[in-house]
């Protein structure tokens, strides 16, 4: 079943819909039907750091859940649409966030991400997904969810609209 | 199994996916899942999952399409647990 999933894993980065200064995903390391795993690096002069926090730059948790998001998520789910037949421009849309955080995050350092599958059923794509550092320490963790499209040939997203 | 049986164990799934600003007395069996009491896709997802496992049986794709209120869940449901 393996010749299924042909999509190889720079194709992958290139399908996704984001660019600077909001693309999250450097590397997809690996990836299965059931997982996979990939790096970013935080850009030091990343537009965040300006104000996150005044003359104390941490990367703010909504970015790490983006970057979670991309690789965990986006990254799995064009794979996923990828082994399907009709997967020309896949949208998604996230709908529901739970995570957990445990260390912060600087300018400059790499994170590898390292997300699940729990289930890919009616578009809807639930992950388990995690965040280490470059020490392999945990740095964030939870469960990702997000909608995947066209839902149908007629290429009417999710909720039509 | 009756459909008000099957109407008694779906209310309370249906309940738990409910925005907050919809009142769980809002549901009947008219009500139109997505457009009148505003549960979003990805929870209609998992509305769906639920009852799979209430009831132990599978959804597919086309039977998505079917699912507009509840009343189209109950049929759908009643369609499954005879075969």
């Amino acid at each position: 079943m393996i010749l299924k999933y042909n999509l190889k894993r720079t194709e992958i980065i290139a399908q996704l819909p984001y660019s600077e200064p909001f693309l999250f995903v450097d590397e997809v390391l690996a990836v299965s039907g059931e997982n996979i795993s990939g790096t970013y690096t935080f850009q030091k002069n990343a537009f965040f750091y300006k104000g996150h926090f005044k003359n104390n730059p941490v990367t703010p948790g909504v970015i790490l859940t983006e970057c979670m998001a991309q690789l965990g998520l986006v990254c799995l789910g064009i794979y996923l649409l990828g082994k399907e037949k009709s997967s020309s421009n896949p949208t998604f849309a996230l709908s529901s966030t739970e995570i957990d955080f445990y260390l912060p995050v600087f300018p400059g350092e790499k994170v590898t991400v390292f997300s699940e599958k729990k289930y890919f059923r009616f578009n809807k794509l639930k992950c388990e997904v995690k965040m280490l550092n470059a020490n392999n320490e945990i740095v964030a963790s939870g469960i990702i969810s997000g909608m995947t499209g066209p839902l149908n040939p007629k290429g009417e997203t999710v909720d039509g609209n | 199994m009756t459909s008000e049986e099957i109407f008694a164990l779906l209310e309370p799934i249906i309940k738990t996916y409910l925005p907050q600003d919809v009142s769980a007395k809002e549901i009947n069996r008219e009500s139109d899942l997505t457009r009148e009491l505003n549960i979003n896709s990805a929870h209609l997802v998992d509305i769906i999952l639920d009852i799979e496992d209430v009831f132990n049986i599978e959804f597919k794709n086309d039977d998505m399409e079917k699912l507009r209120n509840v009343n189209d869940a109950i049929s759908l449901i009643e369609q499954k647990i005879a075969v």
